[in-house]
């Protein structure tokens, strides 16, 4: 790890949603950073906000979500307070994201050459003369075989792990500092799946840029990132270099996960389930901890607002009565 | 141990486009040249079996053709060539229209990928679970209700939720949906075509634990379709593995996985992510499946995407070889038998 400043820092985001049933408080006071030239993996169950996280540091959030406190420090600009022209300026050059669904978030009536020439043209600074020809570039860096051809194709005319490698390659364009991988591998076969990792890993390494990897498989997270933040309900629950999560979980709702994880078991009746469903985030009695209700290890400390506390080796757990550590070293408490 | 479904050599072939058009037909049809259309391999000679009480799992990447060989067994589209048999009945010579009615049909029964998509959405809980009943045991009344009731909880879903549409329910409680209408009429052979895929890990284990339950109150046979290995692993006793249409490997689904023979099932393996290990170094697949479109028969399938693709794999169709308990569809699976593991 850097000593120097990250690539991006959230700060105590939270995020709202109003909606006709009431207010939904989608993210509570979600903080992590990530260094230049890191991966890191945001990890957790569908509705733990992990999306919406990862929204709203591209400033693509639904209009009725609101940003309720909090900082997206992307060097010196805090991408949450940014006006629309910066933040146009940034994404794409400066921060790019890999959608899940690539079928959906292409372009269905421009072929995938002026798709990627596009952004060359809005953000690499490349002449629009050029641009067909570097977009050509980018096919083949993603491993599309006979990129010429390919280019003039249309996403429906492409496999789903092609279309795939288009994401990529349009993510990619203008080689920015920081890229958001929102599940980009959901929906692939697994051989697919491992070639597209390797790939998105190989060009970061290549171009030293910042990943974000957003996921709900913890054993692909694990493979493909140095530093898992565990979430649940809007809250960070942990944040921990890999190893050291999994072999030393400390949250309770983090040790769940991985017991329920397949490859955990050698049979299914070894498999832990996790009881309980997330909590209904628009009640206005949410305890402070957001799992208290479905978690083992409860105690009446939990009624009090959330502790973080860090150990010296870069291991964040929010929790009150957490899993005992590896080393006896006392953590050391930071202000939240 | 008796056999519950026999497959024998089943085809399915699709006709697609790209071929002479209307016109070039008709006058090909009254030049008296012949009249062939391309097509699609979906599924190519593919035999084997299920016992009684077993779980078989079906895996593959998309495309491979799990899909039409499921359709086909559980008879929604009718077979191109080759007989399944379920225990003593030829199911395959009847058409599917026909077989929708016929009384064997509730002895074959199918979850469908994602309960939210595959139940009506102007149905009820209720109504989805209650439809089969009606249609295929003739109830009604008081002795449905009660049967519903029953299967709802035999499935842990709460009675109340009986009341409500599909959107209503989480993804968790629609899979009891579909699992619970597919029970209801007591099949022999469960298909289940990735139940749990668009489940979160800590529901899917929930569902996974609920099907070997049922299985083992009910000595179902499952036919266990999905791409997430380290489930199937878990769950199946055999497990079949299929490329472009046909099987490639087939075996116990412990030493398929701990010792595969076929470089697919190599691959395949190796892209699975695990939570102890980083990957590096594994095998690797390049390149995009050969087309399914009238393959040459002399050609192997995985030919050009396998790391070995020999000269031999070019010229001859590596034929399915018994090795003790396993089948493998390789010209080298000796060699892969010697190394010790991957």
């Amino acid at each position: 790890m850097t000593t120097a400043a990250p690539a991006l820092s959230v700060e105590g985001l939270s995020i709202e949603f109003r909606t006709r049933s009431g207010i939904v408080r989608a993210l509570d006071n979600v903080s992590f950073a990530v260094d230049k030239g890191e991966t890191i993996a945001l990890v957790g169950e569908s509705g733990s906000g992990k999306s919406v996280t990862a929204y709203a540091v591209m400033g693509i959030l639904d209009p009725a979500g609101k940003v309720t406190a909090g900082r997206a420090m992307l060097g010196g600009l805090d991408l949450l307070a940014a006006k629309p022209s910066q933040l146009a300026d940034v994404r794409g050059r400066e921060i790019a994201m890999i959608f899940q669904n690539p079928r959906t978030a292409l372009n269905p009536i421009r072929t995938v050459g002026r798709q990627i020439a596009d952004v060359l043209i809005r953000h690499g600074n490349v002449p629009r003369r050029d641009a067909p020809a570097q977009a050509i570039d980018m096919l083949r860096a993603v491993g599309i075989t006979d990129p010429a051809r390919r280019a003039k194709a249309y996403p429906f005319e492409m496999s789903g792990g092609m279309c795939q490698r288009v994401m990529i390659a349009i993510a990619l364009a203008a080689k920015p500092s920081l890229l958001i991988a929102d599940e980009p591998t959901t929906g692939l076969d697994v051989t697919t799946q491992a070639v597209i990792m390797d790939l998105v890993n190989d060009l970061a390494n290549e171009m030293g840029m910042a990943t974000i990897f957003i996921t709900h498989d913890l054993a692909l997270a694990g493979q493909r990132s140095a530093r898992i933040v565990v979430m649940h309900a809007g809250h960070v629950v942990e944040n921990a270099p890999t190893e050291d999560l999994f072999t030393h979980p400390r949250h309770p709702y983090t040790a769940e996960l991985i017991a329920a994880t397949p490859d955990s078991a050698q049979n299914l009746d070894e498999l832990a389930s996790i009881p309980g469903s997330l909590p209904d985030l628009r009640r206005t009695d949410l305890p402070p901890c957001r799992y208290s209700e479905r978690c083992p290890r409860k105690i009446d400390a939990c009624a009090q607002p959330l502790p973080r506390s860090t150990s010296a080796s870069g291991h964040m757990v929010a929790c009150w009565n957490p899993m005992p550590e590896r080393i006896a070293n006392a953590p050391t408490e930071s202000a939240a | 141990m008796s056999i519950l479904l026999d497959v024998a050599d089943v085809s399915k072939l699709f006709p697609v486009g790209g071929g002479p058009g209307p016109v070039a037909r008709f006058k090909r049809r009254f030049s008296g040249g012949p009249e062939k259309l391309p097509k699609v391999y979906a599924v190519d000679d593919v035999s084997f079996t299920i016992n009684k009480g077993e779980t078989v799992g079906l895996v593959g990447e998309s495309g491979c053709g799990k899909s039409t060989l499921v359709r086909a067994l559980t008879r929604l589209v009718d077979v191109s060539d080759g007989s399944i048999k379920l225990g003593t009945r030829e199911l395959s010579i009847k058409p599917s229209r026909v077989f929708a009615r016929d009384r064997d049909r509730a002895r074959i029964q199918m979850v469908f990928q994602d309960a939210g998509e595959s139940v009506n959405p102007r149905f009820t809980a209720f109504d989805a679970i209650a439809d089969p009943l009606r249609r295929l045991r003739k109830m009604r009344g008081k002795a449905l209700t009660e049967r519903v009731e029953t299967v709802a909880s035999q499935c842990g879903l709460p009675l109340p939720f009986l009341s409500r549409y599909p959107h209503q329910l989480s993804g968790g409680q629609r899979a009891r949906v579909g699992i619970a209408r597919a029970i209801a009429v007591e099949p022999e052979l469960l298909v289940l075509d990735e139940p749990t895929a668009a489940l979160d890990v800590s529901v899917q284990v929930v569902i996974l634990q609920l099907l070997q339950r049922l299985k083992k109150e009910f000595g179902m046979s499952y036919l266990f379709v999905s791409h997430d290995l380290s489930v199937v692993r878990l769950l199946c006793d055999r497990v079949l593995v299929m490329y472009l249409g046909k099987i490639v490997e087939s075996g116990p689904a412990a030493e398929v996985f701990e010792h595969p023979l076929h470089p697919y099932t190599q691959a395949l393996v190796a892209a699975v992510p695990r939570l102890h290990d980083n990957g590096a170094g594994r095998l690797r697949l390049s390149g995009e499946p050969r087309s399914p479109i009238d393959p040459d028969p002399n050609v192997c399938r995985f030919y050009g995407r396998c790391p070995l693709s020999a000269a031999m794999c070019k010229t001859t169709m590596p034929k399915l070889r018994r090795f003790g308990p396993r089948q493998v569809a390789c010209h080298f699976a000796e060699e892969f038998l010697l190394v010790p593991k991957v």
